[in-house]
């Protein structure tokens, strides 16, 4: 049962020799042959890659060298780029997309000797919030595999939450490492932007886009973050600030921790048994010593709106580069250059990419940038200076990851805009470039629920502390999907 | 605000997206949706707000100017869909 135990017992396991990293590879391989069929979770599996590079991360092992990481591995999320690898992002457009470099996040995990079992699945270009969009199929909620493991990283998700994967990256522009992982029952942190180079990450709202782990627990995640962390100069938007020890800071006492609940997450549209399970999780925290204040955080309801003029905007712009020329799709015989752009895009951009082009290329044309994207550049302005507000009064702000547990496949996926509600708790915190991050807290009819936790900029050590205190006192992250577990062979 | 067929034709060939006839009048309905949805910004008076372009507020950096990496031309060239000659290929642009 080596897919049941953390990674920092699997490290222990790998350090002491007892375990080797190809047994364990081949573990999770076996794994994802056997269940992957059913939650598509994969679009790569690149296993003799995988084997490979846990041959040398043993013999790194048995030298007595790497890190609290080596020999474990991973599932990427298929938006980095990952050299000699297919790197199709959810898209048509890039099915044949072999990357000719790695990402940082992917240079920086390789180094640690941790071996890529394959690439996860995700929305087009990142765009959605239940994975269907993918050009290769809808991801499975492991919990229920008629309903949605949540999107964008819904194969991230997915995969942990089968133990597919012990760990897993993704990436989060308006909540697509939280929202996934709470409708799957795992824990994932968003990173202040800039906290982790975007250098290959395949781009889709530039000024929101962040990379960060799904895991188990607020422990692994703290492991995977520290190793992923930190200044490049390959990417201008990535920030100097020194990164801490992650994990030194787990076991801190909660005693006086200010915890703002702001009224705007707990009113109407919130399904009235999550916020009793949420509201048990934040007694939780009172028995720890936290003091709850109740906050406003008042332009939440604008978050929405300005998200999608000011995400299609940027959008419509980094999509551009997708033009049949250089790499990736081209449409069979082109009459002349227009149309060799016009339908190698029509034809290989599924339509939420489309629209969201469409609607991004509206908004920034002439005569329309002051009332749409100035406008809600302004509006950006007042959802953060209300976090700014509410960080003078708390240490962090607690409420619902999501208005209601995972929907069913096909249920929303032909009604845009109700997608789009969907992620109402998540949004804002990309607009103010803030760390945030989702755990699994009591579930409701079965289905998982996630507890989102924000705090100020660069504070995902308070993150995941605070986290990991609630999973010492708690045991809802341990809970698993029987049907995945193989727990009658012990 | 709510766009025609005609506008989003327009877009469209702005974004240069080929869209399917059959699908325009889908797209003018959710393209309008998504507008109405952003209209709930015009109910804030925002003349005195200083837009925010980006999170962090934080300038461009400047690098020293030196050579970090080289071009791979063979290497990348091999996922263009047609080049010749070391260079990548598009229909006649000129007659």
């Amino acid at each position: 049962m080596m897919h049941t135990k953390s990674l920092s017992e699997l490290s222990t396991a790998l350090q002491k020799g007892s375990l080797s990293s190809v047994e364990l590879t081949q573990h999770y391989l076996d794994r994802i042959e056997k269940y992957d069929s059913v939650l598509n979770c994969f679009v790569t599996v690149t296993a003799e890659q995988a084997l490979n590079s846990a041959k040398q991360a043993d013999v790194m092992l048995a030298k007595g060298e790497g890190n609290a990481l080596t020999g474990i591995p991973l599932g990427q999320k298929d938006i980095f780029c990952t050299n000699g690898v297919r790197t199709a992002c959810g898209s048509k457009m890039l099915d044949n997309f072999i990357a000719p470099y790695n990402a940082t996040v992917v240079e920086k995990l390789n180094a640690c000797g941790m071996p890529m079992l394959g690439k996860l699945n995700m929305d087009e270009f990142a765009m959605g919030s239940s994975t269907e969009s993918s050009f290769y199929g809808a991801t499975k909620n492991p919990w229920d595999t008629a309903r949605v493991p949540g999107g964008s990283s819904g194969g991230s998700a997915a995969a942990v939450a089968a133990r597919l994967v012990p760990i897993a990256t993704a990436t989060d522009t308006g909540g697509s490492i939280r929202q996934p992982a709470a409708l799957c029952g795992v824990t994932g942190i968003k990173p202040t932007y800039g906290r982790v180079s975007r250098w290959g990450m395949i781009a889709y709202a530039s000024s929101f886009d962040q990379a960060g782990p799904i895991a188990a627990s607020a422990e692994d995640c703290a492991l995977l973050l520290g190793a992923i962390a930190g200044f490049d100069e390959k990417d201008s938007t990535s920030i100097e600030h020194d990164v801490p020890n992650y994990t030194a800071g787990l076991n801190d006492s909660l005693q006086g921790l200010k915890i703002g609940l702001p009224r705007e997450y707990f009113g109407e549209g919130l399904d009235p048994a999550i916020a009793s399970v949420i509201n048990a999780a934040i007694d939780s925290y009172k028995a720890m010593g936290a003091e709850i204040v109740e906050i406003s955080l008042p332009n939440t309801h604008l978050a929405i709106p300005a998200y999608y003029v000011l995400a299609p905007a940027e959008c419509s712009s980094n999509l551009s580069r997708f033009d049949g020329v250089r790499y990736g799709y081209r449409c069979k015989n082109p009459e002349n250059l227009d149309d060799m752009y016009m339908r190698s895009r029509g034809e290989a951009f599924g339509e939420e990419v489309k629209r969201r082009i469409m609607v991004g290329t509206y908004a920034l044309s002439a005569g329309y940038y002051d009332a749409y994207y100035l406008k809600a550049q302004k509006i950006r302005r007042l959802i953060s200076d209300d976090f700014t507000q509410a960080f003078k009064q708390v240490d962090v702000i607690m409420g619902p990851t999501t208005p209601t547990t995972a929907f069913k496949l096909g249920e929303k996926s032909n009604d845009n805009i109700s997608m789009y509600l969907a992620d109402i708790y998540t949004i804002a915190l990309n607009l103010a470039g803030l760390p945030g991050m989702s755990l699994p807290v009591e579930a409701v009819a079965g289905l998982p629920v996630g507890l989102q936790i924000i705090a100020n900029h660069f504070e995902e050590g308070k993150l995941l502390n605070v986290a990991h205190q609630y999973q010492q006192q708690t045991a809802w992250h341990q809970q698993m999907p029987a049907a995945f577990m193989d727990i009658d062979k012990g | 605000m709510s766009l025609t067929v005609k506008d989003v034709k327009q877009i469209a060939h702005l974004a240069r997206l080929s869209i399917d006839d059959d699908n325009v009048q889908t797209y003018a309905d959710n393209l309008s949706g998504i507008l109405a949805l952003v209209a709930q910004m015009n109910e804030v008076d925002t003349d005195a707000i200083e837009p925010m372009y980006h999170p962090q507020e934080v300038m461009q950096r400047l690098r020293d100017d030196k050579v970090t990496e080289q071009v791979e031309r063979e290497r990348f060239q091999k996922i263009a869909p047609v080049t010749e000659a070391g260079l990548y290929l598009v229909p006649k642009v000129i007659e």
